[in-house]
């Protein structure tokens, strides 16, 4: 069976430290039947600073990329523009935010060609469809494909999903529900079959440069995230981004310091928990890198766990319980039946 | 030739419990819109006969306004499924007749939708003036 | 044309007031008929056609000076179009051979330039003028008022219309889905803003609608389908089984009591409390008897059990009951279906369904209620422990662009009353977070006066997020409420124990389906369309049907009633007239024209084309024709005609609107 084959964009910090990321989504292509091809002389997004700085330059070096990855289609027999993955949530924004704008305002298209045009190179918006990892691999891989490589069941390890603010910005992305409450890094945990926490700061700002620029504040971010994931019980923090994967895993420990607290846990990223889940070993997925260990919250899995007492059909209640009945949310029910679009 | 002023003569044709009732409620709003459609009442937008259609073209009309229940919710049920039918065949009469295609328009409008017709008729009347004037009497008669 | 010869119309142009006359030179315009309007005898402009005086004027004219016809061209057909066909008639002149122009709302009120709107004014009539002169006289066609009523939902609306038809002497069917009446008002505790206890004074009424001597209750049934016309309406109703035979249940409750199922009631107890698998919704219920809820109950789903069976003292269980169909004719239906509430599951900031803490209104209203899951103990979702500060939400779901646009109507008084009850029964610290305070009606803001000085927090801001994610001292365990403090013009975190989402009324979720059983449509929002959003709310647009209560619009319990009464003293109205009149606007067949083609015979939804085998033609039953047209636009022989919208009267009108022999006469 042949691999469907995409353009693939690094990034900067897949290359040094987020190596982990693009180790653990290398290892996963393959038996889901993806293959990614970097595309060729690609240079840095300009992350989230440099566009505030010098728009206009911002863009053109954002549209090298895209140039760059417009040239060469990976061979897939499908229509005109092809798909260009991006993993990390940084790269994928400014990716995605510049097509879409050359797109709709001609005069920046113009003014971008003129610059891409001193280097030989020139971009037509719209060839190139940006896609996040997390998009490509819930949707175009979905559920069944995915649970049929599992043979690792995360099951009994709890889990926090936390998708960061770029990749939740509205106008964007069309497969989520709803940006301020997106739920596909939750049903690809549960099919994964970890126990997922409802995070409640899911899509809260890990803080991303403020740790540079102001200390307090930044620690602040990831100290609310930290301790929201640590009061649900969360064993492991699950990303989909390299910036917020550094602030939390990173500067954890400084964090601690600053406010006198002692929280521990690791942060990984979800490409990580499927090759986990997928059988591969630790090593090979880069974990052991993470300055906050992650192996004895990973010790869980692989021991014994009993069954969930919420088995078919309702619990039995005590005689002498109180407590009233919840309602029934939705949630998860997609999970097992997200199927990849055709 | 189009523009110079040219105003176009549009009937309209509107069924008595949701298109004609749009236009009151446009009028109790008091929303402005392009005085050139003239309109005519019927029971239900079902009740129109092609041969309208074509008798106001060829008596002077420049074009003709359609508008009716929305799908599914018709007063008398389903009549505007039919008046969509007889619309396309109609479309198709006219192309082979030199009729543009602007010129006979079907579109929908519930009561309170005042607003969305006022629009759609500013619309028709802004392609109709680019179209020009259709000039079938004159002609026929010269 | 010889009638072109005979006729004799007289026009008349309306001021309205300066409505018309501001924009259209009315003057002008009677002169220009008169002098250039075909047969035109008179034309008059007056301040106001549809005062008595005006009225006055047609019948003047048409006594005096032999009018055979007569066009008004004033506001909209839908307002005066009856007044002057009355006038018209006490003249002594058929009522159909007068017609009438808009240039009110067609033009006056829609465009600026006088000179414009003078011209498209002398256009429009001079369409009516042309058209009139082919109106032929018809009579109105009398039907039979069939003086049993359908009144469908069992809630306070409907219990209110149904007791007034059935006190006046006329039969009713009431149709209600759930196993009893009550509807909404059932589960809710006290009343605003008198704080009477509503299933003290709801009671008394369903009780007298159970055993009214003119009321047949049919509780647990739906209406499946219903056919005919205002008069004679032909409807079928689906009773669902019980599974309990009524005639021999005495209502003791021993099967319920016995039953080892336990489930959770979604309906009554609005999720928050359980019930059996046979069941009677509350105890009050009315009918009194039991319901077996099948897909919950052992022995339908796995072949054990029949505990109820074995302890019912007289053998009142039957297993293999049947729905049966019951088909009953009446002349008017009254729909008084009520509403649902907005799922707040949709707004994930407030984490209702997520935190267990954050309660619906229904929830509190179940929770609050002396029957209700907690015995009226208002308590957190643990069952135990009594809140020690609350929070009301106002507003969610209701006046968000990303939800409902609309006002729900009663969350604001619903809120205060919350907030009363909770201080009353717990002596927490309770906030309402509102965007206005709306206590509009009588005695109400009185209430919110009152509840002000029983010291509730108010903090004017529309919610952003309930979370349990703590941040700051104070917060560990607690719900906290994020909000703008918009008086203040701060941001605020209220930690609290309890959340409770005035949570809005929306359209039942199947209203479409119900109203197009019914011939009638929905608002944009989902709500049944009234005739007239001022001067007919009870009335829709299909001749014979009525809405009542929340079904129309987000209302509280006052104006339900006062609706369900308004509907019934229309339906009673038609009743005591026994016959009514229907537009004689009819479609029939030339059977010597027809050639048996039948493409007609598919058109009509209301089945009144027939075709007829033995002579090969096709007939048309005007008790059934809703005139609506469409067969006479398809015959390709034109054998159909349509009285009142022939093919005659239209083509003059399309002769007409284009002045087509005034631009001949100028071109010659």
């Amino acid at each position: 069976m042949t691999d469907t084959r995409y353009s693939y964009f690094p990034g900067c910090s897949l290359e040094r430290n987020a190596e982990a990321y693009h180790k653990s989504s290398m290892a996963i292509a393959g038996p889901l039947g993806l293959e990614f091809v970097e595309i060729e002389d690609w240079n840095c997004c300009g992350a989230t600073e440099y566009i505030s700085l010098h728009m206009l330059a911002s863009y053109a070096i954002i549209a090298r990329n895209l140039a760059q990855a417009a040239r060469h289609s990976p061979g897939n027999s499908q229509a005109s523009a092809h798909d260009l993955v991006a993993p990390c949530s940084a790269c994928y924004l400014n990716l995605s935010k510049c097509d879409k704008y050359m797109r709709t305002d001609a005069d920046l298209a113009e003014k971008v060609n003129l610059a891409l045009a001193a280097g030989g190179l020139s971009y037509k918006p719209g060839s190139v469809h940006v896609r996040h990892l997390l998009d490509v691999l819930v949707n175009d891989v979905g559920c069944s494909k995915m649970k049929a490589q599992v043979t690792r069941p995360l099951k009994g390890l709890r889990v926090a999903p936390y998708y960061g603010c770029l990749i939740s910005r509205p106008g964007l992305r069309t497969d989520e529900h709803d940006p301020e409450y997106p739920t596909s890094l939750d049903d690809l945990l549960a099919c994964l079959g970890a126990e997922v926490v409802d995070f409640p700061l899911k899509t809260h700002c890990c803080g991303g440069h403020m740790t540079q620029i102001s200390e307090g504040t930044g620690f602040e971010l990831i100290r609310r995230l930290v301790k929201g994931a640590a009061d649900y019980h969360a064993d492991v923090i699950v990303t989909v981004c390299p910036m917020c994967q550094l602030n939390l895993d990173a500067f954890q420990g400084a964090m601690n310091r600053y406010f006198k607290t002692a929280y521990h846990v690791p942060v990984l990223y979800f490409t990580q928990m499927m090759g986990l889940a997928f059988g591969r070993d630790a090593a090979s997925l880069g974990i052991g890198a993470e300055l906050v260990d992650a192996r004895p919250a990973l010790a869980k899995i692989g021991v014994e766990v009993p069954p969930p007492p919420e088995a078919e059909g309702a619990p039995k209640r005590k005689r002498d319980d109180k407590s009233l009945p919840m309602p029934k949310m939705p949630k998860h029910e997609a999970a097992a039946t997200r199927e990849a679009k055709p | 030739m189009p523009g110079n002023g040219f105003e176009p003569v549009i009937v309209g044709f509107t069924c008595n419990w949701c298109s004609y009732r749009a236009a009151d409620t446009a009028g109790m709003a008091r929303i402005k819109y392009a005085p050139n459609v003239r309109l005519i009442r019927l029971m239900c937008s079902g009740r129109l006969d092609p041969q309208f259609v074509l008798k106001a073209l060829a008596e002077g009309a420049d074009a003709v306004f359609i508008s009716g229940c929305h799908p599914g919710d018709c007063h008398y049920i389903e009549q505007n499924y039919k008046t969509m039918r007889r619309y396309e065949l109609l479309k198709r009469t006219l192309a082979q007749l030199g009729i543009e295609d602007g010129r006979v328009k079907l579109v929908w409008a519930s009561a309170a939708e005042g607003a969305i017709l006022a629009e759609e008729i500013n619309k028709m009347v802004a392609e109709v003036k680019a179209l020009g004037p259709l000039n079938w009497k004159l002609e026929a008669r010269s | 044309m010889k009638r072109l010869d005979e006729a004799r119309v007289g026009v008349y142009v309306c001021h309205c007031g300066s409505n018309i006359s501001a924009t259209v030179d009315v003057e002008n315009v009677a002169k220009w008929a008169g002098e250039n309007l075909p047969n035109v005898i008179c034309a008059r402009d007056n301040k106001f056609m549809c005062s008595s005086l005006g009225q006055e004027l047609i019948e003047k004219d048409i006594k005096e000076q032999g009018l055979t016809r007569v066009v008004v061209a004033a506001c909209s057909p839908h307002l005066h179009e009856a007044t002057f066909r009355g006038a018209c008639q006490r003249a002594g002149l058929n009522p159909y051979l007068f017609d009438m122009v808009s240039i009110r709302e067609q033009v006056s009120w829609v465009i600026s330039d006088r000179a414009i709107a003078t011209e498209k004014a002398k256009a429009l009539i001079s369409g009516g003028v042309r058209r009139v002169i082919h109106n032929e006289p018809l009579e109105p066609i009398l039907v039979d008022i069939n003086p049993n009523v359908l009144v469908v939902g069992g809630g306070i609306a409907g219990i209110q219309a149904a007791l007034e038809i059935a006190d006046s002497g006329s039969h009713v069917y009431l149709v209600e889905r759930e196993p009893s009446l009550g509807g909404h008002m059932a589960q809710f505790d006290k009343t605003f803003p008198t704080l009477d206890c509503s299933a003290c004074i709801l009671t008394p009424k369903m009780y007298s609608a159970g055993n009214h001597k003119n009321i047949t209750l049919l509780t647990y049934s739906e209406v499946e389908k219903v056919d005919g016309f205002i008069g004679n309406f032909t409807v079928k109703i689906r009773q669902r089984a019980r599974k309990v035979k009524i005639e021999l249940c005495t209502g003791c409750g021993a099967c319920e009591e016995k039953c080892p199922k336990k489930v959770v009631d979604d309906v009554f107890e609005a999720g928050l409390g359980f019930r059996k698998a046979i069941y009677r919704p509350f105890p009050q219920a009315v009918p009194k008897y039991p319901v077996i809820d099948v897909e919950n109950c052992t022995f339908f789903q796995r072949g054990t059990c029949k505990a109820c069976e074995k302890f019912c003292p007289t053998g009142a269980i039957d297993f293999k009951q049947e729905d049966e169909i019951i088909t009953v004719n009446v002349g008017n239906v009254i729909l008084a279906t009520g509403f649902d509430l907005f799922d707040s599951r949709r707004i994930p900031q407030y984490g209702y369904g997520r935190l267990a803490n954050v309660f619906t209104s229904l929830e509190f209203e179940r929770l609050s209620n002396a029957a209700g899951p907690t015995g009226g103990k208002v308590v957190l979702r643990d069952g135990v422990t009594v809140p020690q500060s609350v929070a009301i939400v106002h507003c969610a779901g209701s006046r968000d662009r990303n939800y409902n646009k609309y006002c729900s109507a009663i969350c604001c008084m619903q809120s205060l009353k919350f907030a009363h009850l909770v201080k009353e029964r717990t002596g927490a610290r309770v906030y309402n977070f509102y965007i206005d305070i709306r206590t509009s009606a009588k005695a109400y803001d009185e209430f919110y006066q009152h509840i002000i000085e029983e010291g509730i927090l108010f903090v004017r801001g529309k919610v952003a997020e309930v979370t349990d994610a703590a941040r700051l001292s104070g917060e560990e365990g607690k719900l906290i409420v994020q909000v703008e403090d918009t008086l203040v013009g701060k941001q605020r975190r209220i930690p609290v124990d309890m959340v409770i989402l005035s949570a809005g009324l929306e359209p039942r979720h199947d209203a479409k389906e119900v109203g197009k059983k019914f011939g009638i449509s929905c608002s944009m929002d989902g709500w049944f369309i009234e005739r007239h959003p001022k001067l007919d709310p009870v009335a829709t647009m299909t001749d014979g049907i009525f809405i009542a209560g929340a079904c129309q619009g987000p209302k509280d319990i006052p104006a339900a009633v006062s609706q369900g009464a308004a509907a019934a003293a229309r339906v009673q109205g038609l009743i005591s007239q026994r016959q009514i009149s229907l537009e004689p606007v009819r479609a029939s067949v030339d059977a010597e024209k027809c050639s048996g083609c039948r493409i007609c015979n598919t058109m009509c939804p209301f089945n009144a084309i027939a075709f007829l085998a033995d002579r090969q033609v096709t007939e048309i039953n005007p008790a059934l024709c809703q005139g609506c047209g469409t067969c006479v636009s398809a015959c390709p022989a034109g054998a159909i005609t349509g009285t009142h919208f022939s093919n005659e009267q239209i083509m003059a009108q399309i002769e007409g609107v284009l002045m087509l022999d005034l631009r001949q006469m100028a071109m010659a």
